[in-house]
C-alpha cells in the first residue's frame, strides 16, 4: 500500500512538513529528511524549486531563487534522493509547479519518482481537469498519489468533484492567500475548516497555509487529519541552518 | 478550421488555464459571464462610446506614401499610435474596466513593463473612480520613470515587484499573488493576450476592433477589405491579436509577427520566443516559453520593454506552429533605424515595439501591387530617453 494511506490510517494529527531542496545549501536535502523523521514528522514535502512559483509568498520564493543559484535542478534532486529509502521510511512527496515536470517529461518524471519511493505529487497548477483527461493513468501506472487543493472559495460541488478524483488526502488551504502571507486562524477559518468537516469527504484533510507554531497547529488540526508547515519552517533554517532541525519540530507538538 | 480559441480557451495545443486552485473561483467567474457581458447591448453602447470619444477611434489608416516608395510597396499605417494614452493598450483597458464593473468589482491590479499598459489601467480606473495598484518590477520602475509618474498623477499605487529578475515577468507574478489574496472584490486587468484563459480570447476580442477598422477603411480606400499582408510586433501580442483578429480565418491575407531579437538571435539576449521559445507553462498558459532544459523561465532581453517578455500569448505559438503566421525578428539596432526612417519620411516618431514592425522592410521584401497593413501600435513618446540615448541627440 502506498505509504501515504497507511500513514493516514494511524490514529493520531500528521504533522507535515515542507522545505525547498537546495536550500540552505545545495546538498541539505537528505540531512534534512533524515533530521525531519528523526523528529517524529508525519510527511515531508520536498519543494522541487521553480523560478516563478505563483503561489507562493516571499519566504519561499527566496528560498527557491536561492536553491536554484545553488545549482538545483530535477536531475540532481532524484539523484541526491536515489538512495533515500535506504534511511527513511516516512511517506515523501514531491511538490513543485507543473512546468519543470512538464520539461522532464511527466511519465519519466513518474516513473523516476516510483524507482526512488516517492509517494505522491502536488502540484498546483496542473489543473484537475487537464490531470483527468491527459495524466491520471500515468501517475496510477507509477502509483503515485496526486494531491489537490481547495481553498475557502472552491465551491461545495466541485469540493466533491475534487474529493472524487483524489485517492489520499486534499490539502486544504487556509485562506484565501499565497504561502507565508498570513499567520494565524480567526472566525472564518474555524467556519470554514468546520464547513469542510460537516461535507464528510471520503479524503481526509490536511491544512496548509498560515501554520507557523504549537497554536495554530492545534487549530488546524482540531477538525481536520493533519497541517502542513512551509514557510516558518524555512525562515527557520535561514536563521539556525540545519543543525537544529529538532528544536523547530519539538515546539509544534 | 479556425485559429480563434475554442470553449476551453485552446488554440491548438496551446492556451488552457494552468492555474493554482486558488484562481480558479476567479477565472471561472470570468470565464462563465465574458461572452454574455460582452454581447449585451448595454455594454458593446458604452465600449464603443468610449473607444470614439475618450480613445479617439477610429484611429487613421495611413497610406504612408514616402515610405511605400522607398520599399516599392503599399503600405498601410493603422494609427494606434494616435490613441489616448500613446498606445493601443487602452482599448484593452477600457473593455475590461466595464467587465470589472458588470463584475461588481471595486479593485484593479494590473502589471507593466514599460508602463504603457499601467498607464492604460491606471487612466481607465481614473475614468471610472476605481482603485488601482499597478505592479512593476524594481528594474523596469528606475527605467522608465515618465511612465511611473504619469499612473501616480492618474491616482495609481505603483507597487515594486521585488521578486525574480524584477522585471515584466516578475511584476505578472506579483499582481497574480495579489489575485490570490483579494479574489473577492478585485479584477485583474491584464495588459496583453497571454495568462489563463479566458484572458488571451477576451483580451483579443477588445483589440479586435483594429481590425474591423481596418477593413472598412480598407474598403474604402482600395476597394477591398483585405490587404495582402498584415504586420504586428509581437510581445505578449495582443496589438497583434486586434489587427490579425478578422484576417486569421482569410487565407489570402499574409500574417506576419514581428519579434525582438534584441542583440540577435543568438547572442543570449533577445526576446525572440518562436525561435527561442520551447512548449511549457507560463502564467497559466500552455504556450511557447524561454526556458532552460530544466523548465526554469529565462529573462529575455529588447531594447523596448514592452517586448521584453519571455513568452507570447498561445494564439501566436499556434499561428507560428502551424505556419499560418510568419514569424519575423528583428535586433535592436535594425528597429531603432527603422524608428528613424519613419520620422524622416512620414513625420511620426513611433514606439520602439512598433519600429520593430517597420524594421521588416529592409530584408522582407514585397510586390509593388501588394497592399501592406502594419500596426502602429504606439507614439514614441515614452522612448524619447531611449532614442537620445542611442542616436546621441
Ligand atoms: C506601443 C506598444 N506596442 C507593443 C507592445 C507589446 O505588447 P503586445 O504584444 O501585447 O501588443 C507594447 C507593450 O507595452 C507597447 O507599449
Amino acid at each position: 500500500m502506498n505509504r501515504i494511506k497507511q500513514k493516514l490510517q494511524e490514529d493520531k494529527k500528521i504533522l507535515s512538513i515542507y522545505f525547498t531542496a537546495g536550500y540552505p545549501q545545495l546538498n541539505d536535502t537528505v540531512k534534512i529528511i533524515q533530521d525531519l523523521e528523526k523528529n517524529g514528522v508525519d510527511l515531508i514535502e520536498i519543494g522541487l524549486p521553480f523560478s516563478d512559483p505563483l503561489a507562493d509568498g516571499p519566504t519561499i520564493q527566496e528560498s527557491s531563487t536561492i536553491a536554484l543559484k545553488n545549482g538545483m535542478h530535477t536531475e540532481l534532486l532524484f539523484e541526491q534522493l536515489k538512495d533515500i529509502r535506504e534511511t527513511v521510511s516516512i511517506p515523501l512527496i514531491i511538490m513543485g509547479y507543473f512546468n519543470p515536470v512538464f520539461q522532464y517529461g511527466v511519465e519519466a518524471f513518474c516513473q523516476k519518482c516510483q524507482e526512488i519511493g516517492i509517494d505522491g505529487l502536488i502540484l498546483p497548477d496542473l489543473p484537475l481537469d487537464v490531470y483527468q483527461e491527459e495524466y491520471e493513468p500515468i501517475f496510477k501506472k507509477y502509483g503515485l498519489i496526486n494531491v489537490f487543493l481547495i481553498t475557502p472559495q472552491t465551491s461545495e460541488a466541485r469540493v466533491r468533484a475534487i474529493d472524487k478524483a483524489s485517492d489520499g488526502f486534499i490539502y486544504m488551504v487556509s485562506s484565501a492567500s499565497t504561502t507565508g502571507a498570513k499567520s494565524g486562524f480567526g472566525a472564518e477559518q474555524t467556519q470554514y475548516f468546520n464547513r469542510i468537516a460537516s461535507m464528510e469527504l471520503n479524503n481526509p484533510q490536511i491544512v496548509g497555509f498560515g501554520i507557523s507554531n504549537s497554536e495554530t497547529f492545534d487549530q488546524a488540526t482540531k477538525n481536520t487529519k493533519g497541517a502542513i508547515i512551509g514557510s516558518a519552517f524555512i525562515k527557520h533554517l535561514t536563521q539556525n541552518g540545519v543543525e537544529q532541525i529538532g528544536d523547530f519540530v519539538n515546539q509544534i507538538r | 478550421m479556425t485559429y480563434h480559441a475554442d470553449e476551453r480557451g485552446y488554440y491548438g495545443e496551446f492556451g488552457g488555464a494552468y492555474i493554482p486552485e486558488m484562481l480558479y473561483p476567479n477565472c471561472e467567474e470570468l470565464r462563465q459571464n465574458y461572452l454574455r457581458i460582452m454581447a449585451e447591448p448595454s455594454f458593446q453602447e458604452e465600449f464603443h462610446q468610449l473607444l470614439k470619444d475618450y480613445v479617439g477611434r477610429p484611429t487613421p489608416l495611413y497610406f504612408a506614401k514616402r515610405l511605400s516608395e522607398k520599399y516599392n510597396t503599399k503600405i498601410y499605417l493603422k494609427r494606434e499610435d494616435l490613441c489616448h494614452t500613446g498606445a493601443h493598450k487602452v482599448n484593452n483597458t477600457i473593455g475590461q474596466i466595464l467587465m470589472a464593473k458588470k463584475l461588481g468589482k471595486n479593485r484593479i491590479i494590473a502589471e507593466t513593463g514599460a508602463g504603457q499598459h499601467g498607464v492604460a489601467t491606471a487612466t481607465v480606473c481614473a475614468l471610472m473612480g476605481i482603485k488601482c495598484v499597478v505592479y512593476m518590477g524594481e528594474i523596469d520602475i528606475a527605467r522608465q520613470a515618465p511612465n511611473v509618474a504619469r499612473m501616480k498623477m492618474l491616482g495609481a499605487e505603483v507597487r515594486p515587484a521585488l521578486s525574480g529578475s524584477r522585471t515584466l515577468k516578475d511584476a505578472t507574478n506579483e499582481a497574480i499573488r495579489d489575485w490570490i489574496n483579494n479574489p473577492v472584490d478585485t479584477h485583474y486587468i491584464i495588459g496583453s493576450v497571454v495568462g489563463p484563459h479566458p484572458y488571451p480570447d477576451m483580451v483579443a476580442r477588445f483589440q479586435s476592433v483594429i481590425s474591423e477598422e481596418v477593413k472598412s477603411q480598407l474598403q474604402e480606400k482600395e476597394g477591398r477589405e483585405n490587404p495582402d499582408y498584415v504586420v504586428a510586433c509581437v510581445g505578449g501580442g495582443s496589438n497583434a491579436a486586434g489587427a490579425f483578429y478578422h484576417y486569421l480565418d482569410e487565407p489570402e491575407v499574409g500574417i506576419i509577427a514581428v519579434e525582438a531579437a534584441g542583440k540577435g538571435i543568438h547572442s543570449g539576449e533577445s526576446a525572440a520566443t518562436s525561435a527561442l521559445g520551447k512548449v511549457g507553462i507560463i502564467h497559466g498558459s500552455k504556450t511557447l516559453l524561454m526556458q532552460t532544459a530544466d523548465g526554469q523561465i529565462t529573462e529575455p532581453y529588447s531594447i523596448s520593454a514592452g517586448l521584453d517578455y519571455p513568452g507570447v500569448g498561445p494564439l501566436h505559438a499556434h499561428l507560428y506552429v502551424s505556419g499560418r503566421g510568419e514569424f519575423i525578428s528583428i535586433t535592436d539596432d535594425e528597429a531603432m533605424k527603422a524608428g528613424l526612417g519613419l520620422c524622416e519620411l512620414e513625420g511620426i516618431i513611433p514606439a520602439i515595439e512598433s519600429s520593430h514592425a517597420l524594421a521588416i522592410f529592409e530584408d522582407r521584401k514585397f510586390k509593388e501591387e501588394d497592399i501592406v497593413v502594419v500596426n502602429l501600435s504606439g507614439r514614441g513618446d515614452k522612448d524619447l530617453q531611449n532614442y537620445i540615448d542611442y542616436f546621441n541627440l
